[in-house]
């Protein structure tokens, strides 16, 4: 085998493949100092580190990501909390059975979120404290601004981890476990966007969501209809409308977009 | 070094340059994995470590094939079943839901076809072939048989990509099955309130997990729907 073919291998679909050891230099300089056969002998381990560590996601990724979701399901639980607890704010029977049913899994997450961390020796960020009626004064005692708000965080929560699932590549039982959030975010979604008599998905960008302007970043890249290379997914098959195309297909938010919709919030 | 054949296709029209990068990178990444990758190259020339000795297989069966390809065509299959059975749903049920309810069916009609011509598309030469459905155990006449069926479709979709993400090598597809399986949830949200609101999560489970399938399961529970035998035992484990 020889180290250096490989590498050009890779560097033909990956140019930057020597950008990106280049901070390991150290390693292959070792290599010369070795014996031969003892170089050799060690490149199988050597080679996977180096690569783990140009591409893969350390362990430190990974943990940066669940804070990440940890700061977001915080948000959530809190949010429903403060809501439950407002004084006739949430009518009694289905409404108010939906949002208790929804704070508790997002208590879960909470919770399992920081297993996680600590099981991967990270550390979990302390609780923060939100805001809630920073921007929207009546987040706890005008139903339908709760409501919209609720929308907003479910919409946003699903888009953020489906934002860093391909961060959480490097250890399969973490993606999993977000993934199986995920969903449950989008079944929350959806719920809380028919109480509001909004279809359970999102068509086009916010101007079928029912949301005020200033939640267009909830929805924004929403009416995206690139999908996997096609251009248009409109056109596959028979053809099918912006609608549907739309609604078809779920975008993700970059930790960027999140972080500035979060900071409404804070 | 796993099997290459049933790779995606290196030219078929528009895909061509999204399809082939991946692919790459996904060849790519073999080198790049971890050390036991690193030994293989080191120590393995000529044989290759073949998925696909599990025994005898019908040889009519449908291959999924192997790697992401064989995970797209997974999801392909899934999405193949969903999108005929609400297309019978439309045609033959829609006289039983109420106007609200008869947008829901359509737009999933309209959700899931899309979802499959989307992933014929882009699977190229590599798709499956249509699969033959059997839906003679459905009641098209009865709502409650086809809500409650289009809740086990649903459901069975969103654990089936919750439980295939981590078999996906190539972090665009990733994103992609992630693009499409919140909707699947959305749509068993939905469905699950159809039949008694209130319900749309109760799927998840101590931790607030909704659950994950492996495709063995998903495709035997699946299989009561599916007439064409499926050969998913190449698919990356």
């Amino acid at each position: 085998m020889n180290i250096f073919r490989i590498i050009e291998d890779i560097e033909k679909v990956d140019p930057e493949v020597y950008n990106r050891i280049d901070s390991r230099r150290s390693v292959f300089k070792s290599f010369g100092s070795m014996g031969k056969k003892a170089a050799l002998a060690a490149i199988p381990v050597a080679l996977g580190a180096v690569f783990n560590k140009a591409y893969g996601q350390s362990a430190g990724t990974v943990v940066e990501v669940l804070n990440f979701a940890l700061k977001l399901e915080y948000l959530e639980r809190n949010f429903y909390a403060g809501g439950l607890a407002a004084n006739g704010l949430i009518p009694a029977g289905a409404a108010r059975t939906a949002i208790e049913t929804i704070q508790m899994h997002e208590a879960q997450h909470v919770d399992i979120l920081i297993a996680t961390i600590q099981s991967l020796n990270g550390t979990p960020i302390s609780e923060p404290t939100f805001d809630f009626g920073k921007n929207f004064a009546d987040w706890n005692t005008n139903y339908q601004t709760f409501l919209t708000l609720a929308q907003a965080f479910e919409d946003t929560g699903v888009r953020a981890y489906k934002g860093q699932a391909g961060n959480l590549m490097s250890n399969d039982t973490v993606l999993q476990a977000a993934l199986q959030i995920h969903s449950v975010e989008a079944r929350h979604a959806a719920h809380i966007r028919r109480m509001r008599d909004n279809k359970g998905w999102i068509e086009g960008a916010a101007e079928n969501s029912n949301v005020p302007a200033g939640a267009a970043p909830v929805y924004a890249g929403e009416d995206n209809v690139s999908q996997g290379g096609i251009n248009d997914v409109k056109t596959v098959g028979a053809g099918y409308s912006a609608a549907i195309a739309t609604g078809a297909f779920d975008e993700p938010l970059t930790k960027e977009q999140v972080a500035q919709i979060v900071s409404l919030f804070e | 070094m796993k099997k290459t054949q049933n790779e995606l296709p290196e030219k078929d029209g528009a895909l061509k340059s999204s399809l082939v990068t991946p692919m790459q990178r996904r060849v790519f990444l073999r080198y790049a994995g971890a050390s036991a990758a690193a030994a293989t190259l080191l120590f393995t020339t000529t044989s290759c470590d073949d998925d696909d000795d599990n025994g005898p297989m019908d040889p009519m069966a449908v291959d999924l094939g192997s790697g992401d390809t064989g995970i797209l065509n997974y999801a392909y299959a899934l999405e193949q079943l969903e999108a005929a059975f609400y297309t019978e749903v439309v045609t033959r049920s829609l006289s039983l839901f109420s106007q609200t309810e008869q947008q829901i069916m359509q737009d999933l009609k309209g959700h899931e076809g899309i979802h499959r011509d989307f992933l014929k598309a882009a699977l190229g030469s590599a798709a499956i072939p249509d699969l033959e459905v059997n839906f003679s155990s459905i009641n098209f006449n009865d709502k409650n048989s086809v809500l409650t069926t289009a809740r086990t479709f649903e459901d069975l979709g969103v654990a089936a990509y919750n439980g295939a993400g981590k078999l996906l090598e190539d972090a665009g597809f990733l994103t992609l099955a992630g693009k499409i399986v919140s909707v699947e949830a959305r749509h068993a949200a939905v469905i699950r309130d159809l039949i008694s609101n209130g319900t749309f999560s109760d799927t998840a489970d101590a931790n607030g997990l909704d659950p994950a399938m492996m495709p063995a399961d998903v495709l035997n529970a699946a299989s009561a729907f599916i007439t064409t035998k499926i050969n998913a035992n190449n698919l990356p484990k």
